[in-house]
């Protein structure tokens, strides 16, 4: 009888899931190295803004999501290979990745960049080396300005390069090198602001527009309402909307 | 873990050492250090097979089951270790799915690749995707065994092929006088005699497999040399209760202790099999038993 009854349960489940579409389940895809936009806390579990963020947006398109890391490089490759269904790791909305995978509206403003050094330390902009995750908004831009840049494919390689004095300086998203510069005595931020990128938004293969179009509608009504100014200031990740 | 780690940064060293060392995400360093053990523990067999199959077809009369085994012996050992590992993976993943989506979704009308993206329907998911995170983590685990049997398989199938033609050709004359079929011959007296011409290139191999596994993490198995980088990068007090400095070089240290050990374990257990394979050989070591003996 149990057996019958589970049976039935299964088979009542996966017509539901059928019915549901191909979407029973959101993969959430994340680097899980990026503080405080994601990162893995002492649990062992994706914390952080994004982590939140996503949270709440699942819970308000009534979606079912599990959270899956991945390594920074091969993410997007992972995305349209169907590995998982969204990525959600602080990435900023450009015309390039734009041409092979689809944003939602931004969940951030776009996010002044800054420059981390060693206290004291004169930036030369030209002939200075600077460190920068590679296949970063941050990373094309030290290209084009023009810089030796050298990459490193996570973001705590960058600031390990700094302090070993084997870059100058650390170009990345100032929510996350604030709390470095704040607890390090000896590294500190430089007084340039860049806008670089259009924001973070999550990023979903082209085919999903279904998809898409209930995360943008969530976020839409996170911004309404004041929920998502609230994780903003909550996790220090910059303006407001 | 411990009742005493609410508070860390209240506790001595030791203390403070024991629960750090306790933490969620340290129990999953401790976890992936039995995943590589997992993965070497079935992909060294998986391997032989594939390459004791490989060199058998690289033997075969029949010409394109020669021609077969040999591609796949020169290819495979061609190709760079991390193309094979990026590409290959995700084209394998992309072609079972397509199988299944052929079976399983016939009257499917959209195209499966739209532009970059690979789009199957959702019944050929490979997992389905709906499945818990843990059937995906053990698809993904036997997605890199496989990868990691191809690809030291075709090494392997070089060895034993070398092996195999290494055997003294008295051997089989003899095998062939007293009238044993080609496949008698085969089983018989080459494989049993092979072994220990192809043993020191297995071994090599071996070693080169343990120290292959970070590969795993372009899988997307969290592998030790991952966990290390990940727990060892420096880590600031907002984020964690137990802030601290770069460690990396500790967790590291940890990891070459860790490879030294067991590499150091491999090579004893390696000579003892050396030992009993040489037992009554034809070759300069088996003599060399047999006089002392």
């Amino acid at each position: 009888m149990q057996k019958l009854l589970i049976g039935t349960a299964a088979l009542a489940l996966t017509a539901g899931m059928a019915l549901a579409g191909s979407h029973s389940v959101v993969r959430m895809g994340t680097e899980g190295a990026y503080p405080p936009y994601n990162f893995i806390n002492d649990a062992g579990e994706v914390d952080g803004f994004e982590r939140e963020l996503g949270d709440e947006l699942c819970a308000r398109a009534e979606l079912t999501c599990e959270w899956v890391t991945n390594d920074w490089d091969s993410i997007i490759p992972n995305l349209v290979s169907g590995n998982y269904d969204t990525i959600i790791a602080g990435m900023s909305i450009t015309a390039e990745r734009d041409e092979v995978i689809d944003f939602t509206q931004n969940y951030t403003q776009p996010d002044p960049s800054a420059f981390l050094v060693k206290d004291g330390m004169m930036l030369d902009m030209t002939g200075g080396v600077f460190a920068a995750q590679a296949n970063t908004i941050q990373a094309s831009y030290i290209a084009e300005m023009g810089a030796t840049l050298v990459e490193f494919a996570t973001p705590d390689e960058t600031i390990a390069a700094v302090r070993n004095g084997e870059a100058d300086a650390v170009l990345a998203d100032k929510a996350y090198l604030m709390p470095i510069a704040e607890e390090n005595a000896d590294l500190s931020l430089t007084d340039d602001n860049i806008m670089i990128g259009g924001g973070t938004g999550m990023g979903l293969r082209e085919s999903d527009g279904e998809l898409r179009a209930k995360f943008d509608a969530a976020i839409q009504t996170m911004k309404d309402d004041g929920s998502l100014n609230a994780l903003i200031v909550k996790w220090e990740i910059g303006e407001g909307f | 873990m411990f009742s005493f780690c609410t508070s860390p940064e209240t506790l001595s060293d030791l203390a403070w050492m024991a629960c750090y060392l306790t933490t969620g995400k340290h129990m999953a360093i401790y976890w992936s250090v039995g995943t590589v053990l997992l993965l070497l523990a079935i992909t060294a067999p998986t391997a032989l097979f594939f390459g004791f199959a490989g060199a058998s077809a690289a033997r075969s009369p029949l010409l394109p089951v020669q021609l077969l085994g040999r591609g796949y012996i020169s290819v495979v050992r061609g190709v760079p270790d991390i193309a094979f590992f990026l590409f290959f993976v995700i084209a394998l993943d992309q072609f079972f799915e397509w199988i299944r989506h052929e079976v399983k979704c016939p009257d499917w009308g959209e195209p499966i690749r739209q532009g970059n993206d690979f789009v199957v329907c959702a019944a050929a998911k490979l997992p389905l995707g709906n499945s818990a995170q843990w059937v995906h983590e053990t698809y993904g685990f036997f997605l890199a065994v496989l990868t990691f049997a191809i690809v030291f398989g075709a090494f392997a199938a070089n060895v034993l092929f070398g092996a195999m033609q290494a055997v003294p050709r008295a051997q089989m004359e003899t095998a062939e006088a007293y009238g044993m079929s080609q496949r008698q011959c085969f089983w018989r007296i080459l494989v049993p005699q092979m072994w220990v011409y192809a043993l020191p290139g297995l071994s090599n191999l071996w070693m080169v497999l343990i120290k292959a596994t970070p590969l795993l993490f372009l899988l997307g198995v969290e592998d030790i040399v991952y966990w290390a980088r990940e727990l060892g990068g420096a880590k600031t007090a907002r984020f964690t209760d137990y802030p601290h400095g770069d460690w990396r070089m500790w967790y590291f240290m940890a990891l070459l202790v860790f490879y030294l050990l067991f590499t150091r374990v491999s090579e004893l257990v390696l000579d003892r099999i050396m030992r009993r394979l040489t037992h009554g050989q034809a070759t300069t070591g088996g003599e060399a038993q047999r006089k002392t003996a």
